[in-house]
């Protein structure tokens, strides 16, 4: 980014301006074009995807009328949703009300900051990425709290209240499950965290060791937490608390409370592949830089956003837990296993401080026989549902 | 990890610590999981419920008076709406306490046509049920999944009254058509395809840890309770109370069908939880289309409905009937005067009771299993109120 803005100084753009005021137009254009091609487009797209994969799940069509298979829906939702009124409630605190949504989507905009979707595509490699992505996806609960708050309105109250306890207590376990990878790596910066991987399946951290790949699942089960996911949605639990902190929105302000939802299900993605799926990693096929840059964009986005389909079906298929029994599953369950793992790989670097590959091939082969187990599960109730299916006369209202 | 049967004590000092106080949560009418227009006045210490005061009258339509001013055969389209979701049941109650007034006796085969349109209603009234209740945990699938198969039983029911909802089938004498052709086969189809399928819900989402950890343990309403508060149905039953009017108190032809009335045992938790009235409903649908089954094998030939003559003007006096609706024992008091319209028509219904012993259950209890409690007790809001 940098070396490109001294460039075009250099051949005498821009002259007479400042070097910082450039490099700070340059910044806001850069994000601009990031915020509006990517996010938006990963954001709005998601909406559709959902809707579609809950739709097969639920034996429905879904979204198929705006567009080759109803895939400008959201583009034509969102339109909807900016030509709304933006109703502030008389009784609402107006300036928190009004910021809170962007509070919301400033944290979850900042974190595609360090998510390295490259080997170059990466928009700042810091030191501490890691704990900057921790740390300003936290900033979420502020904009979620404001909004409850500032609603004047007790369901919207609850549902901030709960949103703060379930993702301050979710950091833990989230927070516990990223020191395996920093041991064994030894930095915190994402770009790092990667290299020290392997484009090889037995040589990504999520097999590293036994407790890394016990890690894996608790960062993946906090993140959804985090992000207000099913079965941990309680800020928003549309059956109990009408709509959570989102009740007494509308317009764009609501638009944007779900653009961040939405999204963050992509970050959630990105972060797990990145800490423990090897990230962009793709075995040496060719020498030109982008094709090897659009392949390891393309290997990123892929293994990032089977996690988010992953998340859409456990969506669809799981319900609700209730807000003792989520608090419950965090402190009794998650932390102390998430303990475990910070000192049973301490323990496993020093019996074995280049690592075991035979044990990591071997975590990697139970890896493979869960997800072959998984889909002989999946292929049995099909064939299940097919035999009866055939023997099923099909009812239409004229007949 | 339940909270329920817990009273969950919180100390209010004023020196030392914070003091907290009591919130007063409004919870409807137009609350998404409220099943209508109900509304409850609910104290709340944070997320435990203190005290759960259902406010009734939202959707009171005055429906027993209207009876008074229609006359009898033009009641009947009313009892549609005094419980929308099983319509049959209430003109199946109608058209028996009518002919109880006026002494007539209803064919075979009629009888056999009620029994089969209010079974097929019980299963889509409870799949409704079930639906809804899944869905108000937080599972959206098996409520689409349930409402797929309510579906076509509206289908089949359109093909044999010409209506979804809100049915208007039966007559006081019997009902009003027979069986179109076909019928029996698509509904044996039905059948077939229908009662695996009440085992891959019970696959999908029955015994899922998660719903199990929501709905077991959670409002456990003791045999005595449940008998005190005068719930009925499978509200009653959940509870452990083996009782059910079609076979204690038969009417129609059901003393000449089998079938078993399922009892809440307490499988996952204490008998007469959450979880009980849901089973319980389940297992039931699959009682009613063993019913059906009989009912299509011994299905006699014959006339529909019995000669009642155009103006209906039953002998002075009163009669009470009940009928097991898919809400439990429904009552119909009707006293005639010896004109063409009943002097005073009076509707009893499971849901009111049920609505009584909701403070009672949810003391304690968190504000995400209210909504677990209103639905395992199927509440549904037009038969409260009527």
């Amino acid at each position: 980014m940098q070396e490109f803005l001294d460039g075009l100084i250099a051949q005498g753009y821009f002259a007479g301006v400042p070097r910082d005021v450039v490099y700070a137009a340059g910044m806001l254009v850069f994000g601009a074009i990031v915020l509006l091609v990517f996010i938006l487009n990963v954001a709005g797209g998601t909406t559709f995807v959902e809707r579609r994969v809950w739709a097969r799940i639920q034996s429905r069509v879904g979204p198929n009328r705006v567009g080759p298979q109803g895939i400008l829906q959201w583009l034509v939702d969102g339109i909807k949703l900016v030509m709304k009124e933006d109703i502030v409630p008389a009784a609402a605190d107006r300036p928190l009300f009004l910021a809170a949504p962007y509070v919301v989507m400033m944290g979850f905009v900042s974190a595609f900051v360090v998510i390295p979707f490259g080997s170059r595509l990466i928009i700042a490699d810091m030191n501490v990425g890691i704990l900057y992505l921790t740390a300003i996806t936290a900033l979420v609960v502020v904009g979620i709290l404001m909004a409850g708050w500032a609603s004047n309105n007790k369901w919207s109250l609850i549902g901030g209240i709960r949103s703060a306890a379930q993702i301050v207590s979710y950091e833990i376990p989230a927070g516990l499950s990223i020191f395996p990878i920093v041991l064994l790596t030894g930095t915190l910066s994402m770009q790092g965290i990667i290299e020290a991987q392997g484009w090889q399946p037995w040589r990504w951290f999520v097999f590293a060791n036994p407790f890394t790949f016990v890690a894996f699942f608790i960062f993946f089960t906090a993140a959804l937490a985090e992000g207000n996911r099913t079965p941990f949605d309680l800020p928003e639990a549309e059956s109990e608390l009408v709509a959570g902190f989102v009740t007494e929105y509308s317009g764009v302000r609501y638009l944007i409370f779900f653009m961040a939802e939405w999204g963050n299900l992509y970050v959630i993605g990105a972060v797990v592949t990145t800490l423990f799926l090897g990230g962009w990693h793709i075995p040496h096929v060719t020498d030109s830089v982008v094709l090897s840059t659009v392949l390891e964009f393309l290997v990123f986005f892929v293994k990032s956003y089977f996690w988010a389909l992953v998340a859409m079906w456990i969506r669809a298929t799981l319900p609700r837990v209730r807000v003792d029994q989520l608090m419950t599953i965090c402190w009794k369950y998650l932390v102390p296993v998430a303990f475990v793992n910070v000192l049973g790989t301490a323990s496993w670097m020093v019996v074995f401080p280049q690592g075991n590959r035979v044990v990591s091939f071997a975590m990697f082969l139970v890896g493979v026989a869960i997800i072959v187990q998984f889909f002989r599960r999946v292929f049995f109730h099909l064939r299940r549902a097919r035999v009866r299916e055939h023997g099923e006369l099909v009812f239409s209202p004229l007949s | 990890m339940s909270l329920a049967g817990f009273e969950v004590e919180v100390e209010r000092t004023g020196a030392t610590g914070l003091e907290t106080e009591e919130m007063t949560l409004n919870m409807g009418p137009q609350h998404p999981s409220t099943h209508g227009v109900l509304r409850f006045v609910v104290k709340a210490d944070g997320e435990v419920m203190r005290e759960a005061i259902p406010d009734v009258g939202y959707l009171h339509r005055s429906i027993e008076k209207i009876s008074e001013k229609v006359g009898y055969h033009g009641f009947m389209p009313y009892t549609d709406r005094v419980d929308y979701v099983a319509a049959m049941f209430c003109n199946q109650g109608w058209g028996m306490v009518c002919e109880k007034l006026a002494g007539i006796e209803v064919p075979k085969r009629g009888e056999y046509c009620r029994i089969i349109a209010a079974e097929f209603n019980r299963i889509a009234s409870h799949l409704l049920s079930v639906g809804t209740m899944v869905l108000d945990i937080g599972a959206a699938t098996p409520f689409f999944h349930a409402f797929r198969e309510r579906e076509k039983i509206n289908d089949l029911l359109e093909e044999l009254c010409g209506a979804r909802l809100t049915y208007n089938y039966m007559r006081i004498g019997g009902v009003a058509w027979d069986l179109p052709p076909g019928f029996v086969e698509k509904a044996t189809a039905f059948l077939d395809a229908f009662e695996p399928l009440i085992d891959e819900y019970n696959d999908l989402i029955t015994y899922n840890t998660i719903y199990l950890g929501r709905v077991a343990d959670v409002a456990v309403i003791s045999g005595a309770e449940a008998i005190n508060y005068n719930l009925v149905g499978p509200n009653l039953r959940a509870s452990g109370v083996n009782y059910d009017v079609r076979r204690d108190e038969p009417y129609s032809v059901y003393p000449e069908l089998e079938f078993d009335v399922p009892v809440g045992a307490g499988e996952e938790g204490t008998v007469g939880d959450c979880f009980d009235r849901y089973i319980v409903r389940i297992r039931e649908m699959k009682e009613s289309c063993k019913i059906l089954r009989q009912c299509f094998k011994q299905m006699p030939d014959g006339p529909v409905i019995a000669k009642v003559p155009r103006k209906f003007k039953p002998p002075a006096g009163d009669a009470y009937i009940r009928v097991e609706s898919a809400r439990g024992d429904m009552g119909w008091y009707c006293v005639s005067d010896g004109s063409e319209f009943p002097y005073r028509t009076k509707v009893r219904t499971g849901s009111f009771a049920a609505m009584a012993i909701i403070d009672k259950v949810s003391r304690g209890l968190m504000i995400a299993d209210l909504v677990a409690v209103i639905a395992s007790l199927d509440i549904v809001a037009p038969e409260v109120d009527r």
